[in-house]
């Protein structure tokens, strides 16, 4: 082992006596200490920065969306962030149908031990479209991914924008909508129909047949299938 | 003259290497009477088969894929390209009936998510619904679930740790971590009442109290389970197979880790000291003397060091925790969001229209949101909560350690062969279930 080696420590950026962190004990449900990014960001996008607010000790902070990705892109790199680690990014859907829905971002800042909440509001009727944040972490490649295959919206910027859990052909829509039914759109034994009907050399994607040249070998109507872009389930 | 050429390998024993390290190939020419006439130089080169890249799919269906993952993967001979991971094939939409069932109704979900850690899912939802309720539990239950959480992470790694032995070569280790995570499966039974789907954490507390006698159980399999790990640690940490054929694989270095947001022992092993339960606490871990280990490469072997080490420091906890295991309630005494005592609902008129209430509606907590992390035995995990003021949560999110970790898989099986896949693909520690949900 090198003697050199220095471990990269959370918390590195804190000050010798306030490093211990504690179990939060009695979080209020609103109010209480908020975190000194949200100020900083004010400060730096004050255009951009739409509501702060503090919920069970969590600061959330809602921005507008052109801007995100210059805002994730700051939190990042400016020295006094160092927001380095991408928790997860997700959507909100709620039952009111008339609000509008919820792209969640947690950033986490391993050297100051910081913990911030992004939020993009999308009405209902605009295009769902959000920058993607794959360019500052490759953490959320698949998270992005997942995110626009349970709820439809789309990260521009994203290299591969394909559906993740739900196979690529799959076409009833977009699962943790709330318009769509819990038990999906076709009955059970429609499902099962499409199933048994469904043609499983078809999960296979167009690149990776040519990867092994196999695509030209394929039956005629799998071809035109696959090169009629028959991938992203819209 | 015409004569008969043959061409023998000259075995390895014999040390029969050419410059290139490859067996000396001795052309053994006779003539027609049968005696030799004059070695040839062996034939130059191996002929050119570059260019051609290969398709190969393993999965779903594949035991060493530990589930139902699937990957695709070019190949330029034996050397990976290219990896295309494929997963959803468990997928049975968990987030979506949650949105439809009340808090405690969640619960069962988590076990069936990542099930070698389902206690600790329990708890972390727990933690995660209690926050958005504003709940503080009390002291007991706070240790109690310490000594489930750190169990169920035994649990997982000896999990691991004998597949992954499994996949790479060694039979021995598995058998001897399968045991040792019985006797924890039977400390279960003993206290829970099931083994693998445990569902045992409600809201503001737990299901029961621990039954007499089992703190005794627990302090034997403590006082006994080190000697497997040291058993293993004898067999397995420097045995030249196993050294072999982990270390230097799938190397991802500290800012990569961070930056592909691994976390738990796969960050560690890179070099980041980066625990939730100590930089983000929570059920009192700071109190708790114990380490962190990390790792300085950031391979398959240092992840397995790493885990090796947490095994011990789960010991650790637990002892400490059974030393400082205090008397009183286990759950809340606020009766709205946890059950009142059977013999009280049917005697006590207030009780009865608490039960009523909470088997009927479901506790009710305020409009809000929290994200509350855990370090489950296989990284970050959290559950992210949002309430609109009804006994069902608007969305409820999880937010699955193994799932990120699985998403880096391109980036460290890239450029290795292919049998290096599979120990690659097993140092993540991967559960299908938490992946696909």
């Amino acid at each position: 082992m090198s003697t050199s080696f220095k471990p990269v420590v959370a918390g590195s950026a804190l000050p010798q006596e306030s490093s211990a962190s504690a179990t939060p004990k009695s979080v209020p449900h609103r109010g209480g200490p908020v975190n000194p990014s949200a100020e900083a960001l004010r400060q730096r996008f004050a255009s951009a920065v739409k509501a702060v607010s503090v919920v069970w000790g969590e600061t959330t902070i809602v921005v507008e969306g052109g801007q995100l990705l210059e805002i994730v892109r700051w939190l990042h790199d400016d020295a006094s962030q160092q927001y380095n680690y991408l928790s997860d990014v997700t959507a909100v859907e709620f039952r009111d149908l008339e609000q509008p829905l919820e792209v969640v971002w947690h950033l986490r800042s391993l050297p100051f031990r910081r913990f911030l909440r992004l939020k993009v509001l999308l009405p209902k009727g605009s295009p769902l479209e959000v920058p993607s944040v794959w360019s500052v972490y490759r953490a959320a490649d698949w998270m992005e991914r997942e995110c626009y295959d349970m709820f439809g919206i789309r990260f521009t910027g994203h290299p591969d924008l394909r559906r993740l859990l739900m196979w690529e052909q799959y076409k009833e829509g977009y699962p943790l909508r709330k318009d769509f039914p819990l038990r999906g759109r076709f009955s059970r034994s429609e499902q099962l129909r499409q199933a048994l009907a469904a043609n499983p050399e078809a999960r296979y994607s167009k690149e990776e047949l040519s990867i092994a040249q196999a695509f030209e070998d394929l039956p005629d109507d799998m071809r035109r299938r696959l090169s009629s872009g028959e991938k992203t389930g819209e | 003259m015409a004569t008969t050429r043959r061409t023998v390998e000259v075995e390895l024993s014999t040390s029969g290497l050419d410059a290139q390290g490859r067996p000396q190939r001795v052309p053994l020419v006779v003539d027609d009477g049968g005696s030799p006439v004059a070695l040839e130089a062996p034939p130059a080169a191996e002929p050119e088969l570059a260019g051609e890249h290969m398709l190969i799919n393993i999965g779903p269906q594949h035991p060493a894929t530990h589930g139902v993952l699937r990957l695709v993967l070019e190949l330029d001979g034996e050397t990976v390209v290219r990896c295309i991971p494929h997963i959803g094939y468990l997928h049975c939409g968990f987030e979506k009936s949650g949105e439809y069932r009340q808090y405690n109704q969640i619960i069962p979900y988590t076990d069936r998510e990542d099930y070698l850690n389902s206690p600790g899912n329990n708890v972390a939802f727990a933690l995660g619904a209690e926050r958005l309720f504003g709940i503080e539990i009390t002291e007991r239950c706070k240790v109690l679930r310490v000594i489930l959480c750190e169990l169920s992470r035994i649990i997982s790694h000896l999990v691991w740790l004998g597949t992954t032995c499994i996949d790479i070569g060694a039979f021995t280790p598995f058998l001897w971590s399968f045991e040792k995570r019985e006797k924890v499966y039977e400390l279960f039974e003993s206290w829970i009442g099931a083994r693998l789907t445990t569902t045992f954490t409600r809201v503001g507390g737990m299901g029961a109290d621990i039954p007499d006698g089992w703190l005794d159980n627990l302090r034997s399999f403590v006082n006994d389970f080190p000697k497997t790990v040291a058993e293993i640690d004898r067999v397995v940490t420097r045995n030249g197979i196993w050294v072999g054929r982990t270390i230097g694989l799938g190397v991802m270095t500290a800012e990569e880790a961070i930056n592909h947001g691994l976390s738990g022992p796969m960050v560690r092993a890179s070099g980041v000291a980066y625990d939730v339960r100590k930089d983000f606490p929570y059920l009192d871990y700071e109190t708790y003397d114990f380490d962190v280990p990390v790792g300085t490469n950031g391979d398959v072997y240092d992840r397995y060091l790493v885990r090796m080490e947490e095994l011990r420091q789960s010991v650790r906890i637990i002892e400490q925790a059974m030393k400082r295991l205090p008397d009183g309630p286990v759950n809340v005494s606020d009766h709205r969001v946890i059950l009142p005592p059977k013999s009280k609902a049917t005697s006590d008129m207030e009780s009865m229209i608490h039960h009523f209430k909470q088997v009927m509606e479901g506790p009710r907590p305020p409009i809000g949101e929290c994200y509350v992390p855990v370090e489950s035995p296989k990284g970050e995990k959290g559950y992210y909560m949002v309430s609109d003021g009804t006994s069902k949560p608007v969305r409820w999110r999880i937010r699955p350690p193994a799932f990120v970790n699985l998403s880096a898989i391109p980036k460290m099986v890239e450029g290795h062969l292919l049998s290096d896949v599979i120990a690659i693909n097993a140092s993540i520690d991967i559960v299908m279930g938490e992946i696909d949900r």
